[in-house]
């Protein structure tokens, strides 16, 4: 929008809107250039870099305990899985591994974090659907995790459990008996989602064959995580790349092969699912011993590089470190699930009308931090 | 205490008539003076209906969503409607620069005033109108449908891409409305014969044409509530704002009283069409009559008529609050697919069959 009067189209007769910086369904800072005629969208372009951070410079002058922090502030609704990706880099570069305690405690809390993500995901999806109930109910839900995560970690969001070679502490008395509390709540929870949104008339047009993204586009963008489950790509690294040992649980890998929204939709609400089967194989199985392993006070990695990649709840984080043999990385480099899922976004929206371009940025469950680092 | 008001409303409107046409010899003067009085008295009680509409907005969203709502300001949070308003007064009412200044500046007040002509010739109780013309129907109908006006000059002065879209959007979803709401309007003048508001009550003395008149009054019941929904842009049909897809769609560049006004008219325009549903489906202030079972009947005659009317206006009032509360808002080809393809025939064909009915006699 130009300043002045200036006419609201310009010379070459196109109307361009500018949805973002600040936007009510961008969930942050995210800008989309968007070529509009009437409704449907000619083009989109989305321009990043109004919250870059530089974490992946930062990281280059902090040692190998403290950079695992910088990336709570990355994907900021799974903390817990940067952290975790973060110190199983580090621990591939002592070669060691986590205790059999530490493991099992990590893949605990990242599954809370998912199926708190999930939640958010699930009331913000409503809501950019303009109904208001839902992001209500989620959080009531949700709460209930970051108590948890509250009274086990000391922080609700950006909890910065994970160090190299283990967790920081070891869980509060209280946590197998809340999270066995929470979890009949939570379940319960799961019919209440569905009816008050999947089945929905209104919902389903708004979701069922819109924002379509095959297989192929999904994979050629690098789309990660539940959008390329969607599409019916087998992408995760839970079952692909088991870290922690997760290859000891038994789980299932949702897929879908509608490709819409609605396919993003259902594999998300099945992912729930089957976080809460995770943390109930190993809630009562955490076995005894120490919650961290030995490592020296000042952690330096052999020269080399190491790459670790985990299933965050929006896809493949993957950490790239380059070791010179200091105290502190020579490059650090993430490769963040959701810039390879935006990339995506002008595919899906092409042809598609303003309200689908918000249902599908729902559907792909940007986090913005994560997009620019 | 409300049957004393009923009552006094009555004596007191005829005592100033009395009055002013004993003061004033010209009839005419006489009744432009009358309707002024009667207009500033409307005025009046708007503001705390709308107060009183705002409360009831949050309170309901807030029994949907498990929360308290409003509880800080005054006895259970009542006053809290009241801080809005005067915070809303003392805001800068500011114009764009690059806006349209006069049509800018109009455009809040047409819709308020087009919203506030409706109330016009509503029965509020037994013998209390306005205005009882023989037109009634038609006059709310047609009057109704010019608020378009006010958002499309809105959206257009406001010399913002949002705003545009969101006025276009309101305009199509609007005259598209329109259809159906004419149309079972319709369905129940062919049922009472009568275009006047007094005419259609009295015709429900016996019986509410939602119950007399079959499953046709049920259809365009719905089909009523349904397209009145979309044509006072409220959820989940509220395209026109669409917080989350045009930030606030034809209202983005308003802020102060002027937006202040577009909220006024929106509370004002859920009332009106709740009332319409009240009068032409449920039998506005008629009480509840079963048949011949005197007793019920005289003791339903007892409650007040204005309570009749209030109840189950709000009672249409709350249905449609529940609907924003409830439901995703539909894509805007899906909300002319719904009016065109889906309730614009069924209300035709409706229409057939209420004729049939209606000449049959089979109403009861």
């Amino acid at each position: 929008m130009s300043l002045l009067g200036a006419p609201e189209v310009n010379k070459e007769g196109e109307f361009i809107v500018n949805i973002g910086p600040q936007h009510p369904s961008t969930h942050g800072v995210l800008h989309l250039k968007v070529w509009l005629d009437g409704e449907i969208i000619q083009k989109m372009e989305p321009h990043l870099g109004y919250i870059h951070r530089s974490i992946e410079k930062m990281s280059e002058s902090l040692s190998y305990r403290n950079f695992i922090f910088a990336t709570s502030r990355m994907d900021y609704l799974s903390a817990h899985i940067n952290n975790q990706a973060c110190a199983l880099a580090v621990e591939k570069g002592l070669q060691i591994e986590a205790p059999p305690r530490a493991q099992a405690i990590r893949i605990l809390l990242g599954e809370l974090t998912r199926l708190s993500s999930h939640q958010l995901w699930w009331g913000c999806m409503g809501l950019d659907l303009g109904a208001v109930s839902p992001f209500f109910y989620a959080f009531r839900e949700r709460e209930l995790i970051m108590d948890i995560m509250e009274e086990t970690c000391g922080a609700r969001l950006t909890q910065n459990f994970m160090v190299p070679g283990g967790t920081m502490y070891d869980i509060h008395p209280n946590f197998q008996k809340r999270v066995k509390e929470s979890l009949v709540k939570i379940k319960e929870s799961f019919k209440e989602y569905d009816e008050l949104l999947t089945g929905n008339v209104i919902f389903e047009g708004r979701t069922k064959g819109v924002g379509y993204l095959s297989a192929e586009d999904a994979i050629s963008f690098g789309c990660t995580g539940p959008t390329a489950r969607g599409s019916g790509v087998s992408s995760d690294i839970r079952k692909w790349f088991p870290y922690d040992g997760f290859e000891k649980i038994e789980f299932d890998e949702i897929l879908d092969n509608g490709g819409d929204c609605y396919a993003r939709y259902k594999v998300r609400m099945l992912e729930m699912k089957q976080s809460v089967r995770i943390i109930e194989q190993l809630i009562d199985n955490i076995p005894e011993g120490d919650y961290q392993a030995k490592t020296k006070n000042v952690i330096k990695l052999p020269k080399g590089e190491f790459y670790q990649r985990v299933e965050t709840a929006r896809g493949e984080l993957g950490v790239y470190i380059v070791s010179d043999g200091a105290a502190s990385p020579y490059r650090i480099k993430y490769r963040s699930p959701n810039f390879s899922n935006l990339s995506a976004l002008e595919k899906m929206c092409t042809g598609a009308k303003i309200g689908d371009l918000v249902a599908i940025m729902a559907t792909v469950d940007l986090v913005i931090p994560d997009v620019d680092r | 205490m409300s049957l004393l008001l009923d009552i006094g409303f009555a004596v007191w409107a005829h005592s100033l008539h009395e009055k002013i046409a004993s003061m004033i010899s010209n009839p005419t003067a006489a009744q432009v003076l009358e309707m002024v009085i009667a207009g500033v008295c409307l005025l009046l009680f708007l503001v705390p209906l709308c107060f009183f509409l705002g409360y009831m907005e949050r309170k309901v969203a807030a029994f949907m969503q498990m929360r308290l709502g409003p509880n800080r300001v005054g006895p259970k949070g009542t006053l809290q409607i009241v801080a809005d308003t005067v915070k809303l007064l003392m805001k800068e009412g500011l114009t764009p620069n690059s806006a349209d200044k006069f049509l800018f500046n109009l455009a809040p007040l047409i819709v308020v005033i087009t919203s506030m002509l409706v109330l016009a010739p509503i029965a509020f109780a037994k013998d209390f109108q306005l205005w009882d013309t023989n037109i009634g129907v038609l006059y709310v109908s047609s009057i109704s449908s010019l608020s378009v006006i006010g958002i499309l000059m809105a959206g257009w002065s406001s010399n913002n891409k949002y705003s545009l879209l969101g006025a276009m959007r309101s305009g199509a979803q609007i005259v598209s409305y329109e259809l159906s709401i004419g149309l079972s309007l319709i369905s129940i003048v062919i049922l009472s014969g009568s275009l006047k508001m007094s005419d259609i009550i009295a015709s429900q003395a016996d019986g509410w044409w939602i119950v007399k008149g079959h499953i046709p009054a049920i259809i365009s019941f719905i089909i009523f509530i349904v397209a009145s929904t979309a044509e006072i842009n409220r959820a989940p049909f509220d395209l026109a704002e669409a917080e989350q897809e045009l930030t606030a769609g034809f209202h983005t560049e308003y802020s102060g009283m002027k937006f202040a006004m577009f909220l006024l008219a929106e509370y004002i325009n859920l009332f009106v069409v709740s009332a319409m549903a009240a009068t032409l489906f449920l039998g506005g202030w008629m009480p509840l009559h079963i048949g011949h079972v005197e007793w019920f009947n005289h003791a339903m005659d007892f409650i007040p008529s204005s309570l009749w009317f209030f109840g189950k206006t709000f009672f249409v009032i709350f249905i449609i609050m529940q609907f924003r509360w409830t439901f995703p808002r539909l894509r805007v080809d899906q909300l002319l697919n719904l009016e065109w393809k889906y309730l614009l025939p069924i209300s035709m064909f409706n229409i057939l069959l209420m004729t049939f009915i209606a000449i049959m006699h089979w109403y009861l």
